[in-house]
This record gives C-alpha cells, structure tokens and sequence, in this order.
C-alpha cells in the first residue's frame, strides 16, 4: 500500500463572495496522523473536502504523493474518505457497500474479494457482510465505512467528523479501532474533528484551526503545553485553561502583576524580551500547586467550590482582589468550601499572552 | 512517484459549462416548451379574431389582437339554451367554493384535532378507514347518495353540493390536521388540559391560531379542488347553480354550427385563471399542500 | 390520561360528522351501490336479485369492454410515462440549476388546472384543421400527419398526451423532495468512490426513492380509474365510443341510459379494482410505520 504526502500550497476558497480559506500552506507528511482541530465553521470541513475535490478551489494547489491534483476527479487522486453520516448507500448490502467503488473502477473479481475480505477481517465485519445498513448499529455502520475507504487502497485516508454521530462509548471504542490501524497500516490520515480529546489522543500532530487559518501546527503535547495564543489555549485543554488579567513588570526580576499578588516569572521562557505591558496569563488546572504558607511565591485563595469529578477533583477559588480560577486536585481532597488555600503558580507551566494582539509572549 | 504520473489532467479549470450541462439546459427548455405551450396557445388564441385563427397559424402572435373574444365569453356565450356568458357559471362556483372550502375545513380541523389529540376509543379505526376511502373513485358512491338527497327534499341545491364538498373533503383535510396537531408538542396540549380548558376552548384558542400555515396550505388544497370540480358540480349543484367547469364544458362541447375557438380559449382561461392565480400567489405555499395531500396514510 | 365525561363526550360530538359520513356515506352508499349491482335494477333500484347477472351483460358489453382496454392503455403509458417525465424532471431541477423556481413553477402549473380545461387545450392543440398539425405542414411538412383525435385507435392516446401534461409536474414536486431528502454525504462518497452521475441515480439514488416513487404511483393511480372529465372534455369518448373510460361508462348509464344495475356493477368492478391496487400500498405503509 503505497502511503502518499500531501502538499497544499496558498490554497484559497470561497463561495461567492465569502473568503473561507485563504493563502493556506499545509505539508503533510507519507505515514503522517494529522488532525484538523477547531469549532464549527472554522475552515476545517472545507479544507478536508478541498483535499478530496469535492469543492472547487479557487486558487493555489494540492499535491498528493507528489501529483498535482488541484483540479483532478476525487476517484483520481488517490484518496479515500469516511463521512460523519457514514454515507453507506442505503440499499445495499455491507459487502456492496464496499465493493461497489472498486466494481465501477472494474477491479478484477478477485481482487474485489480479497481486498473486502480483508478489510472486513481488520474492521471485525466479516459476520456482517450480507446485512444492510439498516440493520447495523451505529458504530458497526461507521466501521463498514471505515472499511469502504480501506478497500481503495488508497494514499490519503481523510475522515470528516467520523466519530461525531456516536454515543461517547462507542466513540472512545473506534477511536482506540482508528489509532490501532493507523499503527497497523501506517497510511497517511488526515482526520477532521471538534474534539480535542480525540485530537489530542490521534494526531502525530494537530492544526488548530479558526476563522480559515491555521493557528497552531504543531505535536499534540506543544499544542497543549504551549499554545501560540489565546484562541488554542482556550480550545484545548479540558477542564479549560485559567486566565488572570494583569501586566508584566521588569524589577530585579521579571514579575507578573495580578491585582495586589505579584508572581515570579523566573524560568517561563519568553519568545522575546519582555515589556511592561498589560498582559494575560494562562495555566491550567492541573498546573497549579498547593503549597506551604511560607512559600515566598506563593498566593493565597478562598475555595468558593468544589467539584468531584471521578478520578480527580476540580477546587473553583477567588483570589483577594476577585480573580476566579480553577485548580485539579486529588479525587480524596480534603479541602471543603470555605477553606482558604495557598498556592503556587509554576513559571515554567505558564503561557502568557499578549492582552491585545492574544500572543504568546 | 513516477513522471508519468506528473502529467495528470491538471487543466479543465472551469466546471460551469460543460457538454453534459449544455444537455440538460437543453433538456430543461425543451420541456418548459412542451408545458408552456399550451397556454401560450390559449392566450394568443383568444385574442385572434376567427379569420385570423382560419388562416394563419396556431403558435402565430395575432396580428390584430382584440379582447372581443373575451368579453364574449364573459357576457353572451351561449351553453346550451341560455346565452349570457361565463359569467354564470363564474358566480355559481364562486357561491359554491366560499361555503364548501369554509366548511370543510371548519369539519376537518375539528375531526384531525379530536383524533390526533384526545384519546377516543376507535380514533385509530375511524381514521385508517377515511384514509381508505379518499381513495375510492366517486361513481360508487352518487347514485345511493343522489338518491338520500333527493329522498330528504335537499335534491340538488347549493346546499347539497356544500355538504358534498364537505364529505368528499373530509378525509384529506382530516390527514391534514390531524398529521399537523399531532406534531405539535404535546405538553402544549397537557399544560391546556392543566390550565382547565375544555375541548372546545382548547381546539378554539389554542390550537387553531397555531394551525395558521395548515389552515393557509388547506384553502389552497380545497380552493383549487372545489373550483376544479367538474362531476359533483354536474351531479348535484342542480341546473341553477351549475360550477364554471360544467358551463365551460357545455360552452365549448355544445355549440351548434361553426366554432368560436377565440371565444372557447378565452372562457378557458378564464376558467383557469383562479386556479392559476391562486397558484402563482402562493408559490411555495402549493408545493406544501400537494406535498401535505399526497403523503396520504 | 384518562377523560373527564364532559370532554369525552365533546370528543364524540366532535367527531359525530366524520363517523355519520362514514357510515352513511361511505359504508352505507358502498353496500347499496353493490347491492343494486346484483339486482335487475333499471331506471329506478329494485330487490330483484339476480346474482351475478350485471356483471354477466357487462361483460358482454362492447362499450365496458372498449372502455376497460382504454382505461389499462391509459392506465399504463399515463402512469408510467408520468413517473419517468416527472422523476427526469426532477433530476433536472436538483442539478443546481439556474432560475430554479422559475423552472418549477412552469412544470408544476399544468397541475393546478381541472381536467376540463386541460382537455380543452389539448383539443384545441390537437385538432387536424388549425391545430399542431396544422402548424406542422404551415411550415413546409406537406406530409405532416397528427391527427390521433379523430382517428379511433389513437384517440385514447391523445388523452394520455394531455393526462401527462397535467401531471408530471405533481410527480416532478413528490421526487424533488425526495431528491433533496438525500444526503449530501452520499453523494461525496460517491464521488470519491468515483461512480458516474448516471451511476449514482440508477444503482443508489432510485433503489432508495422507493416510497416517493410508491407514493407518486398510487396517486396517479387512483387517478386514473377517476379518469372522467378528461375524456368528457377532449373527446366526450369518441370518436364513437373509442376513447369512452370506466367512469363514463357509470355516469352515461346511471344519468342517461338508465340504467343503474349495469352502471353499479360497473362501479362495484372499479371498486375492487381500487382496492386490489391500494389496499396492499396502504398494509405496506402501516407496516413501515409500525416498524419505524
């Protein structure tokens, strides 16, 4: 199975006089796991269907395993596809469904069989193959079109929203199917999702995207630790990032201002020299520490909440000045509503942005 | 990857107008010819003079156009004995359409309602055996019922065609409703129900005005329906009341000596003008109907 | 929930008309029509049973029997001709098409007109003297003959030109919807599985428009055993008694020919016929519905 890359360069679309996407550039690599990550009507369904030629572009191109196909059929590009509504043609039977692309293409008989009959093995849908579409359930229809795509054997894998029409269950099942064929055939993938879970548990690496544009294009773990700017720091990341307003002040130290609390920037690496300027600081729940009272970093904060939520509990605190912010503790705390709790804010776990342009700093 | 891979069709930049797309414009004005002919036929026939219509062409724009035929029609065409136009049978289906389409739906609402709302024994029964029956053609049914209208001294009357209206109405506007109401939320219904309201009060203040777009797709259905009638009309609206399709026909299919074939497509038209307006006003509101009428069962 | 008397008996007051209808109407006019059919009923309805005597003489009437050979012929080019023209139609409009609307409206027109006047136009457009033909040699087609109207085997035909007309814009609205009811989706994957157009309408998109193409097929159906005012209209079922329909044979023999036995077992034939086609649609649909 050859495995392609894929190679878009300034793509640009629109409807009418709508830009969606714009001066796009985008390089996925042969064997790759990319994820397209970002709320609806971001861009990424678009740029997903771009890929596969199923909208017309307007300017710029796409190279797939080193092909121009900008303006090729999608059956000629060598890509396959998996639909958030599954798309199964409706009366026909699962092995139909499957072989019927590859019939129209007229595959030899044989290879028809083999190719199905593989698939089938992968996806566990041998006992199925007569059924119809009506009679699968949700997730068995969504792996039969897993495995219509398989059967082209082709060099782009794209999947639009796969995973959205199921229940969570379901959904944490085919994620793991989708990861372990990933590993197993190792093509290239290019998955389209809003959710970070499965974006961060999938991809080799992530494009977070909002407004047309890509923000971020990086490793899942990058992503998470260190977003580019506001908007990817706000969308990754469940419960969400902590943001305080404040400024940065250069004293002996470079410092962050929240209100009267003041807390140490030593060791967060800055992309460039710092200024005194109004600024926002982010970190996450989990990043934030209890600590001695005596810990001259340290900040103390009033517990307004606690929320228990399985494996670990989340502590909803107000600092004196009235910043609220959230802080992930051990599922057996003991800290009750009330308390007052003193903590430290780790520099190096820290992204600050820029309060105007959003900016990491 | 191989160079002959390269060369790909990487042109055909623009996908507007290609040969398949110039056959199915092809295809599409054909067919708008073939179903606009015929009125374009009718209206440049009614404004033709006879000698005009004798010897020049069917599809030809007339030379002398002339409302003539028009008000012919209008005022003195003669259906049989009586010679004073289509005008009658226009007053005729009017007074006919206004009571028949109002009572029908008045009927309709009320049984679609009490079935789909309240929980009467037999609803189900009632309402599978009326969807059955819509599809019964009515020759099965006239003789026995012109026999009851005649025994009960109604005979035929604007009357009796209302109540026939309203009969042969009853099934699909009952479809109507009751698939309507029944799509409705029904806590709606139950916080009514809570707030004390009766059958009636609940059918009157709460569910009708909420029924305004049935109510519209419902006239469309039986305004065009009624004014197209043509074998209750002529069964049982009686000599004086016959609807405009009975005289149209009568106009056209009854003249003695020559033909005024002006004269017949303007009484046509006019005929057809209700319809049509009733159509090309209420543009989607049709489609809605036909689509509400046809999904029976 | 259970009712209070007082709505419950508001619930049956309500429902009074469509039960008197249904039983007087419909039950009560059904059985006496089928009842008439099997006595020697003439002018007026007498209990002279004589079993199946009607429908023996109907049989062996050249008219009913004309009118039955009509009516299948209609029945058959009408419908089916309907449903192709409409569902092509259709096709044809969901192709993203320019001044859609527009398009619609000029297929769906012919619909909103009775059969009188539908038959009407057509004899007009169909006469030999000044009609199509006409035009036809006008315009250089000496030989030009179409004069199926006058001409007894073809009249029947002529109905069918004009039942067509009128209709295949209904089916074009049942399949559009039909059309548009399908997903998007489909279609992409289609694509990328690399299925011609032509592909997709005949092995997915049809075999899933079953019950559109059910539904507009029982609807033209009944429609064409109701066949009347066409063939009152364009031909008043000549020339002769060649394009004479089933339902013209009950009308001319219960209001002129006085004849209501023969007419009833006429109508009591179209019954059955009627329920032969619809009663399976109907147990299928409720069977749909149950499992759905």
């Amino acid at each position: 199975m050859q495995k392609s890359n894929v190679d878009i360069r300034s793509l640009q679309i629109g409807f009418g006089g709508l830009k969606v996407l714009e001066n796009l550039d985008l390089h996925v690599g042969a064997s790759e796991f990319l994820v397209l990550l970002g709320p609806s009507g971001c861009g990424k369904s678009t740029l997903l269907n771009a890929i596969a030629g199923l909208i017309e572009v307007k300017g710029g191109e796409i190279h797939i395993g080193g092909r121009d196909v900008t303006w090729a059929e999608p059956k000629d590009r060598g890509i396959a596809m998996v639909f958030q509504s599954y798309a199964l043609y409706p009366r026909m039977s699962v092995r139909r469904n499957m072989s019927f692309g590859l019939k129209v293409a007229r595959t030899p008989q044989s290879e028809i069989e083999r190719r199905v009959a593989e698939a089938a093995q992968m996806l566990r849908l041998t006992n199925l193959l007569e059924r119809r579409p009506s009679e699968l359930s949700g997730g068995q229809r969504q792996r039969v079109a897993i495995g219509r795509a398989l059967v082209r054997h082709a060099g782009v894998y794209l999947f639009d929203e796969p995973l959205s029409n199921l229940d969570a269950q379901l959904r944490a099942e085919l994620r793991v199917e989708i990861k372990r064929l990933h590993a197993r055939l190792g093509a290239t993938m290019i998955y389209v999702t809003h959710d970070q879970i499965e974006a961060l548990t999938l991809a080799d690496r992530i494009a977070v995207m909002q407004g047309g544009v890509i923000q971020q294009l990086d490793t899942p773990k990058k992503i998470y630790r260190e977003p580019v700017n506001r908007f990817v720091a706000s969308f990754v990341g469940s419960p969400a990032m902590n943001f305080i307003p404040g400024k940065l002040a250069r004293g002996s130290e470079v410092a962050f201002i929240a209100g009267v609390n003041q807390l140490s920037l030593t060791g967060y690496a800055f992309r460039s020299q710092p200024t005194e300027a109004p600024a926002v600081l982010g970190i996450r729940p989990e990043h934030i520490e209890l600590t001695a009272s005596n810990d001259p970093s340290s900040v103390s904060a009033r517990v307004e909440m606690v929320e228990p939520m399985g494996a670990d509990t989340l502590i909803w605190c107000r600092l004196a000045d009235g910043t609220a912010f959230s802080l992930r503790h051990d599922a057996d705390t003991q800290v009750r509503v009330g308390d007052t709790l003193t903590v430290r804010f780790p520099a190096d776990a820290m992204s600050l942005f820029d309060e105007t342009s959003g900016q990491r700093l | 990857m191989t160079a002959v891979a390269q060369t790909l069709p990487a042109a055909r930049r623009s996908k507007r107008m290609t040969p398949a797309r110039w056959g199915l414009y092809a295809f599409i004005f054909i067919t708008a010819l073939y179903f606009l002919l015929p009125l374009y036929v009718m209206v440049v026939t009614s404004l033709k003079p006879m000698a005009e219509i004798r010897q020049g062409n069917l599809l030809a724009l007339p030379i002398a156009p002339s409302i003539d035929a028009w008000v012919k029609a209008w005022t003195s065409a003669c259906t049989g004995l009586t010679c004073q136009g289509i005008k009658v049978g226009f007053l005729n289906s009017l007074r006919i359409l206004v009571p028949s389409v109002a009572i029908s739906i008045l009927v309709g609402s009320l049984t679609g309602y009490a079935l789909s709302l309240w929980r009467v024994r037999g609803a189900n029964i009632l309402f599978g055996a009326m969807m059955v029956v819509a599809f019964i053609p009515y020759q099965v049914f006239i003789y026995p019922l012109v026999r009851v209208f005649s025994f009960t001294g109604l005979g035929q009357s604007l009357f009796t065609i209302v109540i026939i209206h309203t009969i042969f109405g009853l099934p699909t506007m009952t479809l109507l409703f009751r698939n309507y109401f029944a799509s409705l939320p029904v806590e709606l219904f139950k916080a009514a129900r809570v707030d004390g309201a009766g059958f009636y009060q609940i059918y009157a203040r709460i569910m009708m005005p909420m029924a305004t777009p049935m109510i519209v797709v419902a006239v469309i259905l039986q305004t065009t329906g009624i004014w197209n009638d043509f074998i209750l009309g002529l069964v049982f609206a009686g000599r004086d009341n016959l609807p405009m399709t009975v005289q149209l026909n009568n106009i056209v299919n009854s003249t003695q000596g020559e033909r005024a074939y002006n004269v017949d497509m303007a009484a046509t038209l006019l005929t057809a003008l209700l319809p049509l307006a009733v159509y090309f006003g209420s543009g989607r509101w049709f489609v809605r109907g036909i689509a509400a009428g046809a999904v029976k069962g | 929930m259970r009712l209070s008397l007082n709505s419950r008996l508001s619930a049956i007051s309500a429902l009074l008309p469509a039960l008197l209808v249904m039983l007087v109407v419909y039950i009560g006019a059904t059985s006496w029509t089928v009842w008439i059919s099997l006595t020697s009923s003439r002018m007026l309805p007498n209990n002279n049973f004589v079993g199946l005597r009607q429908y023996q003489i109907l049989l062996g009437n050249d008219r009913w029997i004309t009118s039955v050979h009509n009516i299948v012929i209609y029945g058959v080019l009408f419908v089916s001709l309907a449903l192709l023209i409409g569902f092509l139609l259709a096709v044809a409009i969901d192709q993203r098409i320019r001044a859609e609307d527009t398009i619609r409206s000029i297929y769906l027109y012919p619909y909103s007109m009775s059969f009188v006047v539908t038959g009407l136009v057509w004899q007009w457009l169909l006469n030999p003297t000044l009609g199509i033909q006409h035009v036809l040699r006008s315009w250089g087609f000496e030989g030009a003959t179409f004069d199926w109207i006058v001409r007894p085997e073809t009249a029947i035909y002529c109905l069918v030109v004009a039942g067509v007309w009128q209709a295949s814009g209904l089916v074009m609205a049942i399949m559009l919807a039909g059309l548009r009811g399908v997903d998007e989706e489909i279609w992409k994957a289609a694509r990328v599985d690399g299925l011609p157009k032509w592909r997709v309408y005949v092995s997915i998109i049809i075999p899933m428009m079953g019950a559109s193409f059910a539904t507009a097929a029982v609807l033209l159906s009944t429609g064409v055993v109701r066949l009347y005012d066409l063939s009152v209209a364009m031909t008043n079922g000549g020339p002769g008694i060649a394009s004479e329909v089933p339902a013209k044979f009950v009308m001319d023999h219960l209001f002129e020919r006085a004849n209501i036995g023969l007419a009833t077992a006429a109508a009591t034939t179209m019954l059955i016929t009627v329920v032969a086609v619809v009663a399976p649609y109907l147990y299928w649909r409720t069977r749909k519905g149950e499992v759905r």
